[in-house]
């Protein structure tokens, strides 16, 4: 049974105040909380068995070891990865996505064509363009439509022989559309493309099953769901893994070194150079069990029901104007008030205790088909209660009494 | 009036204030009576980097002294603007590259003084004193 009052006392952050007033966390698209569980692995960690892994035969080494690569069973087990040595633990998302983009260099000659979507984070648009400059592909997009969904039968249009690689997140950071993944990804293969898939958003709500997915790479980041930052992972499938060239050279990633020549090592560890964030892997591990024992259909089912009873109140006030209306979206909401600069709204909303995000959300194509200089965004998580949603709801009020 | 005495007169004003709400409410209405930049100084070149709602700052020297006009797209913002020009415009260049800026710790809006701070109020500051550096060096 889902008890949100229980949930919010394993976050001791949601007991703090800010401006003097109780803090209300709605920025968690941009990074989720972390709770006691996830915060008591850190500290077990470094009060325990910090050591450096993989190398040592001492006892320590070899307890850090074991969790981290625990963690990572745990997480080939979240995203149902028919193999461990499918998951790359990476820096987060950016990391895993640019791992990716370096390797496909080799792989694409001038006139093939990548395909991304207009809901793109700029961390999913940048480093194709610069795989583009790199290796002479072609750049398109598949264009959204008012509601901020992507529109497929264009996407349709825009797939040919030519069509290597297409990117599109599973949700997007700015709107909260939940793109159909499924049907873009099957479209793709017929065409003999990959698909990477951008999980950054979708992974504190969804539990992408990346078999069924048929998905080539999926990546995500550990501080988006209840993990803590600078860690992440990137599922690709073997023969893709094995395909790419390795992203960094140093240690941990190489079988043999001489100065003729190097033989790389095994998956994963091919593209895992250097010490990793072995504290952050563990929790990250210690993350997925916390949200699993919570439950994702119980987590996205509450979601849906603080979104819907938001939107409805929002909608309310007069001049406020909600920009991704997708029949299939996340709990995120990003809107503004006729006349009035988001950014006005967040710096009153603060003052109030209320953490929102304002601006272009890293997603300026999106403003611009938009034509706004940037929404306030207001995300929601499982720990998130209807008496908060209540206090944005009177502090938009007072904001726009006050700027009006 | 020196830059010293606008800076104390505006320590004495927001001294009034109650609670955030009030020292809010006067920085929006601030903001509101703002002179407003001449459109044609509205240009890409003009606007400062580092904010989050764009501004736009034009200066001009008369009789050896600099004059600011300014304008943003966001209300909070042009209030900021609007406090930092009734300090700065009409001043001695040297002033201005001499003055400090405790007076906004003593205001109450120290937060808009972090460098990370979205609104870019540091960057305004800095670029006033560019100008003022410029005329400056004109003057010698």
């Amino acid at each position: 049974m889902f008890q949100v009052e229980d949930i919010r006392k394993d976050f001791p952050i949601l007991q703090r105040k800010v401006n003097g007033k109780p803090l209300v966390y709605f920025d968690n698209a941009a990074t989720s909380q972390t709770p006691q569980h996830v915060i008591d692995a850190i500290v077990d960690y470094y009060s325990n068995y910090n050591a450096n892994i993989h190398r040592g035969v001492h006892s320590l080494s070899q307890e850090a070891t074991d969790h981290y690569e625990e963690a990572r069973l745990k997480i080939q087990k979240h995203f149902n990865a028919k193999e461990t040595h499918e998951i790359i633990m990476t820096s987060g998302t950016t990391h895993g996505i640019n791992l990716v983009a370096s390797g496909f260099t080799s792989l694409l000659k001038k006139g093939d064509e990548i395909l991304v979507s207009a809901l793109e984070h700029h961390s999913n648009i940048v480093p194709w363009q610069m795989l583009c400059e790199r290796s002479g592909a072609i750049l398109k997009v598949i264009p959204m439509n008012d509601e901020g969904e992507l529109v497929i039968s264009a996407y349709d249009n825009l797939l040919s022989e030519k069509t290597k690689l297409v990117f599109v997140n599973h949700i997007s950071n700015a709107l909260g559309t939940i793109n159909p993944i499924e049907t873009i990804i099957k479209k793709a293969h017929v065409v003999g493309a990959a698909v990477l898939i951008d999980g950054a958003q979708a992974c504190p709500h969804i539990k992408a099953d990346v078999q069924a997915l048929n998905v080539d790479f999926y990546v995500a980041s550990a501080h988006k769901m209840c993990g803590p930052t600078g860690v992440g992972m990137l599922y690709g499938k073997e023969e893709w893994l094995n395909k790419l060239p390795p992203y960094q050279g140093g240690g941990e990633m190489i079988a043999e070194v001489s100065f003729e020549g190097t033989t790389y090592a095994d998956l994963p560890h091919k593209f895992e150079a250097g010490t990793p964030n072995i504290c952050g892997g563990i929790a990250f591990g210690a993350a997925i069990d916390y949200m699993n024992a919570i439950g994702f259909e119980e987590i996205s089912a509450y979601e849906h029901e603080l979104l819907e009873y938001a939107t409805k109140q929002l909608l309310e006030i007069e001049g406020l104007k909600i920009y991704g209306t997708a029949k299939n979206k996340t709990s995120v909401i990003s809107f503004n008030l006729k006349g009035i600069h988001p950014y006005d709204i967040g710096t009153l909303l603060d003052k109030m205790g209320i953490a929102v995000r304002t601006g272009h959300h890293c997603a300026q194509p999106i403003m611009d088909y938009f034509k706004i200089p940037g929404t306030v965004r207001a995300s929601f998580a499982f720990y998130n209660n209807k008496q908060e949603i209540d206090a944005l709801v009177e502090g938009v009020k007072k904001a726009k009494m006050m700027l009006s | 009036m020196t830059i010293k005495a606008i800076q104390e007169e505006l320590i004495d004003e927001f001294s009034m204030f109650e609670d955030w709400e009030e020292r809010y409410q006067y920085m929006i209405d601030l903001g509101k009576t703002l002179p407003l930049i001449d459109e044609r100084y509205k240009t890409e070149e003009n606007i400062i980097k580092g904010c989050q709602s764009k501004v736009w700052v034009h200066a001009e020297m008369n009789d050896d002294k600099v004059a600011f006009t300014a304008d943003s797209d966001a209300i909070i913002t042009k209030g900021i603007i609007a406090i930092l020009i009734r300090v700065f415009s009409n001043q001695h260049p040297q002033d201005i590259i001499d003055a400090d800026t405790d007076f906004i710790d003593e205001i109450g809006l120290k937060e808009h003084l972090s460098p990370t701070r979205a609104n870019g109020l540091v960057s305004m500051i800095k670029q006033l004193k560019m100008y003022a550096i410029a005329y400056q060096t004109q003057l010698n």
